[in-house]
């Protein structure tokens, strides 16, 4: 009995999850005036909202924008990221603490301060509607840091130690030696960063207003409050649907390092 | 064998290649953090558009805050979205972790579809729910109707519209917070159990002086995280409401962007974003004092 209660409530609990973003799917291939109805299905499927949101909007250039960004960052964060956590875990060398103070101070910051100076630091520069301007702002985490530290302090003494004696120097023995133990702290900011990554939108939003530059969450919202899906509900689910497809496919095949990752976060509080 | 290569701790040298390896963030940090810190306390003395040459206002930027009825208006929107989503979200998520605590078939399965929400776009997020909410042709108000009930004006009324949002965000985030507890759940020593259900103790009282007192550390973080997140609030409001009706969605980081981007008040925007800063500090500050002090008592 108790049992059975709990799986109602379980039940209950999935569909208030799920069901929404089922009902945008099939809203997205609606027409128009079924779209309000609380089912799933319908008659008259069609690719219609789709097409429309191709003709009107570069989605697919936004998208591509959107994969170059986010996986600049990813693979700077990763590599990088785990250069400076090798160094602080395992290097001893003048100034070791006062970098890692920095760090933590940087996690404390809240953005808000500091995001009309990066905005006024890309005018600048110039690199207002550019990639740079996408992609420099997130080519480091302190978080990721912090993690990669903590990992890289428990890999034994002995591995590196051995790697020094073969002669490899740093690089060889973090990318070499160290990254093949640690697959699970890579994987898990990886995924924290392109997730993050991909779902930005305030900062495109400051930077970009090329629109052959935009990424598709920033195309999208545009498209949203813009007036250009004019009173086309479809349009504006399948527009939904074209941006979150990718992220739950990624969900769907590493589903448990996006929990984990997300879990780890946690640590920052 | 270690002091033959010179790598005992007692002889060590330093390693030359680590400066290599952490000058990368030395100089993104210059550049990201340590450069815009300082930018900010010179742009909060100024009046600047930008295109035209800085003008020194001196305090003027921080009195035009004090007398900025937006500002109040939008740290109240602020705090009336975190009065309905901190403790909703405690609750909500609270009770699934509760419910998935227990190894049952199908565990993992539930818990993957609560965190749905968690990784998929906020924009994407935010369009589904401005459907949800549609006043006519909503599919939340359709059930209302449906059970006879009056239809709510999610986004219409300007006191309902906040409290809205929040429940949309809670929605969306709630996933994070259920993994979070479900850790701090795994962590509380079965033996607290045994032991007072040999003393006779019922579930409930269980629940109240073991579980909720060593869930205190995850509930700091839930409290602290939620904080954070509420004032960042940008995008919902953004696309959702753009603010209105009467203010009532503007939130602290969409004021920001108002004053940044539509009327071009770079000084003002960074005091604000400054002001909003020191306020977002002192209260996770207080929340830590106060939820530590808590589990002392």
């Amino acid at each position: 009995m108790r049992t059975a209660l709990r799986y109602i409530v379980l039940v209950i609990g999935a569909v208030i999850f799920a069901y929404p973003f089922l009902w945008m799917i099939a809203g997205s291939l609606k027409p128009e005036m079924e779209i309000s109805d609380l089912g799933l299905w319908s008659d008259n499927f069609s690719l219609h909202s789709f097409v429309l949101v191709f003709t009107k909007i570069p989605i697919v250039r936004a998208f591509i924008n959107s994969i170059i960004v986010s996986l600049s960052a990813t693979t700077s964060v990763v590599v990088f990221g785990s250069m400076v956590g090798y160094a602080l875990a395992r290097l001893r060398f003048r100034g070791n603490k006062l970098i890692y103070m920095l760090i933590l101070f940087t996690m404390m910051i809240p953005f808000q301060i500091v995001l009309i100076p990066q905005y006024i630091l890309m005018v600048k520069l110039g690199w207002t509607d550019t990639y740079l301007s996408l992609i420099t702002p997130t080519m480091m985490s302190a978080f990721s840091i912090v993690l990669f530290r903590q990992f890289f302090m428990e890999v034994p003494q002995a591995i590196v130690d051995a790697a020094r004696i073969d002669g490899c120097n740093e690089l060889t023995i973090l990318f070499r030696v160290i990254w093949p133990l640690s697959r699970p702290v890579i994987i898990t900011v990886a995924v924290l960063t392109f997730m993050t990554s991909w779902n930005e939108v305030l900062w495109p939003l400051m930077v970009v207003r090329e629109r052959s530059l935009m990424t598709m969450p920033q195309m999208v919202a545009l498209f949203t409050i813009g007036g250009e899906a004019e009173t086309q509900l479809g349009s504006l689910l399948a527009a939904a649907t074209l941006l979150s497809l990718p992220i739950i496919i990624a969900y769907s095949f590493f589903q448990r390092y996006f929990i984990e990752s997300m879990a780890s976060t946690g640590l920052k509080g | 064998m270690k002091q033959l290569w010179g790598m005992g701790k007692n002889n060590w040298k330093g390693d030359r290649g680590a400066y290599w390896l952490v000058l990368p963030y030395i100089i993104f940090f210059c550049a990201f953090v340590a450069y815009p810190l300082i930018f900010s306390l010179v742009l909060v003395f100024n009046r600047w558009n930008i295109v035209t040459p800085m003008e020194w206002v001196g305090g003027k930027n921080f009195i035009r805050l004090t007398g900025d009825p937006l500002f109040y208006k939008s740290l109240i929107n602020t705090v009336i979205f975190l009065c309905i989503h901190i403790p909703l979200q405690i609750l909500v998520a609270l009770g699934f972790s509760l419910l998935l605590h227990k190894r049952i078939p199908g565990r993992g399965f539930f818990r993957a579809v609560y965190f749905l929400p968690v990784v998929v776009s906020g924009v994407a997020v935010t369009i589904l729910w401005q459907q949800l909410y549609s006043y006519d042709y909503g599919v939340l108000n359709a059930i209302l109707r449906a059970l006879s009930l009056p239809a709510v004006p999610w986004l219409i009324d300007p006191g309902v519209a906040m409290p809205s949002i929040a429940i949309m965000a809670t929605w969306k985030n709630v996933g994070i917070y259920i993994v979070l507890f479900l850790v701090g759940l795994q962590n509380i020593p079965p033996e607290l159990y045994e032991a007072a259900s040999i003393d006779g103790a019922k579930p409930s009282q269980q629940f109240l002086s073991i579980t909720l007192p060593m869930l205190n550390p995850t509930m700091l973080v839930v409290v602290v995280l939620s904080t954070i997140g509420g004032f960042s609030l940008f995008i919902e409001p953004y696309v959702l409401t753009g603010g209105g009706p009467m203010q009532s969605t503007l939130s602290g980081m969409l004021y920001i962007y108002n004053q940044a981007f539509y009327f071009g008040h770079m000084g003002y925007a960074a005091m604000l974003g400054f002001v909003y800063a020191l306020i977002i500090l002192a209260v996770v500050l207080l929340q830590r004092k106060f939820i530590e002090r808590e589990a002392v008592a």
